[in-house]
């Protein structure tokens, strides 16, 4: 209802999504400091593709916590759709973690003890959903996935492709407005990663999801509408898709 | 309703979360310790160990001098058999259930911690503090209580058992059967009360982490 407010989806409706100010996040560590975000302002649109690319330790996971909600930044904002995330309390952020983002990780993280099918129910039993109603829905977006014949099984029984197939219908289930994606091929192989990658991006198209992913898989230099370069806590450079697959093929 | 465009700080847009029947909590409950039956037995030895050793004690001292005052009555023994000694039974049992407390909180606490990233993204799925909380409590309370059933079953027929073996089974007739249910139906209180209490800190623990725990790497 509250996309509708908004014309959406046409080149020129760049509406903002999520934006952050300044974000700086420092960790301490004894009497040390260590500046894992130094400042960081990005501005993602509506149904935008992002990656977050950069080495290891330059702070991927930080801002992905960051923007997610997950971690208070030690200074600056995150705005997502418009809210600032400071201003909510407890009950409000359960809510967006819940109904605006969906959250796909390295690790799959499906809760062990619950089928494929209870997994994707989770999300939206949470959100006060009918478990009947839950469980349909959650039915489909496993077909969607083409895992309609797993749906019984443990994360235990499942590959990790898989499984990571089943985190991205749990990250579907409550529609969404943004996905926010860790590493989300950095355990499995290259094969299996180029198909979740595709996934994804047909999520996206689909669904006019936003998807931000934090990686270091060049792999998603191909399929991403703009890729922010970020090195020792810091943004390097925004390009956009056909700035890129020039300097990609200088890195092979 | 829906007030969006407005720039301002995007008011309406976010709304609460709702908090989940307790039935929910329940069903989760079960099946986590269904799944982790290992863990789950060893948390439910002490308890029945515990439990086991409140009954029996409590019962023996019960039944112990009636019975033995029943048979030097009718003059079948001479007056043996160890006499009672009211505050070291008292001391024996408080420590015996300060370990069972101790014991569950422990196996609770570990279980908390190994299901760092479980609990973590159960957070980034939109759970509440409570539902965690009300999650580890309960999980706790039904150990709890298969726990102090099976260990009063147990410490009932050891307390039969020793009289028996002590007396004869002229003993066995003598046994006042009236008292044991109370005794029964009070250890039942005290091991569900213990195990409730036993559970509070991890639990607590577990419904105050971060959903960034779902993030997390190393053990
Ligand atoms: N909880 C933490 N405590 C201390 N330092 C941390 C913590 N999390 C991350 N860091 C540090 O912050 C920097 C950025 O980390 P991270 O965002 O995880 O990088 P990336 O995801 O790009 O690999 C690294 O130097 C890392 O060691
Ligand atoms: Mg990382």
């Amino acid at each position: 209802m509250v996309m509708a407010a908004k014309p959406a989806g046409s080149a020129a409706g760049r509406e903002e999504i999520v934006r952050t100010i300044d974000v700086v996040k420092e960790y301490r560590m004894g009497d040390q400091t260590l500046q894992a975000l130094k400042g960081v302002s990005v501005t993602i649109y509506r149904g935008e593709y992002i990656s977050i690319m950069g080495p290891s330790g330059s702070g991927k996971s930080t801002l992905f916590n960051a923007i997610g909600g997950l971690d208070k930044p030690s200074s600056g904002k995150v705005f997502i759709d418009e809210v600032d995330v400071a201003q909510l309390d407890a009950l409000e952020l359960a809510w967006l973690r819940c109904r605006k983002i969906g959250y796909i990780f390295q690790t799959f993280n499906l809760i062990p003890v619950m089928t494929a099918l209870e997994n994707v129910a989770l999300p939206m039993i949470f959100g006060g959903m009918l478990e009947a109603d839950a469980r349909d829905k959650a039915k489909l977006i496993l077909e969607r996935v083409e895992l309609g014949h797993r749906i019984d099984n443990k994360p235990s029984q499942l590959s990790g492709g898989q499984q990571q197939r089943v985190a991205i219908a749990r990250a579907f289930a409550n529609d969404p407005a943004i996905i926010l994606a860790d590493e989300p091929t950095g355990n499995l192989d290259l094969n299996t990663g180029k198909a979740i990658i595709a996934l994804l991006k047909e999520m996206n198209q689909e669904r006019g999801v936003t998807v931000i992913s934090a990686t270091h898989d060049l792999k998603m230099l191909d399929i991403s509408d703009r890729i922010f370069w970020i090195r020792d806590g810091e943004v390097e450079k925004i390009q956009r898709r056909d700035e890129v697959t020039i300097d990609a093929g200088e890195m092979h | 309703m829906s007030k969006s465009g407005s720039g301002a700080v995007g008011s309406g847009q976010v709304q609460r979360q709702v908090q989940l029947p307790l039935s929910k909590a329940v069903e989760i409950a079960l099946k986590s310790m269904r799944v982790r039956m290992g863990r789950s037995i060893l948390t439910l030895i002490t308890i029945v160990m515990a439990m086991a050793f409140l009954t029996e004690v409590w019962l023996s001292n019960r039944l112990g001098p009636v019975i033995r005052t029943e048979l030097l009555a009718r003059e079948h023994l001479k007056a043996h058999g160890p006499s009672v000694d009211g505050s070291r039974l008292v001391w024996l049992i408080s420590l015996s259930l300060l370990v069972c407390l101790v014991g569950i909180s422990n196996a609770m606490l570990m279980s908390v911690m190994e299901r760092f990233r479980e609990i973590g993204t159960m957070k980034c799925l939109g759970a509440l503090d409570s539902f965690i909380l009300k999650l580890f409590v309960l999980e706790s309370i039904f150990l709890g209580v298969a726990g102090t059933i099976c260990g009063i079953v147990l410490g009932v027929v050891l307390a039969v058992g020793i009289m028996v073996a002590r007396y004869s089974t002229a003993a066995w007739p003598l046994i006042p059967w009236g008292g044991v249910p109370w005794i029964c139906l009070a250890a039942l209180g005290i091991g569900t009360a213990i195990t409730a209490a036993a559970a509070m800190y991890p639990a607590w623990k577990a419904a105050r982490m971060e959903p960034i725990a779902a993030m997390r790497v190393e053990v």
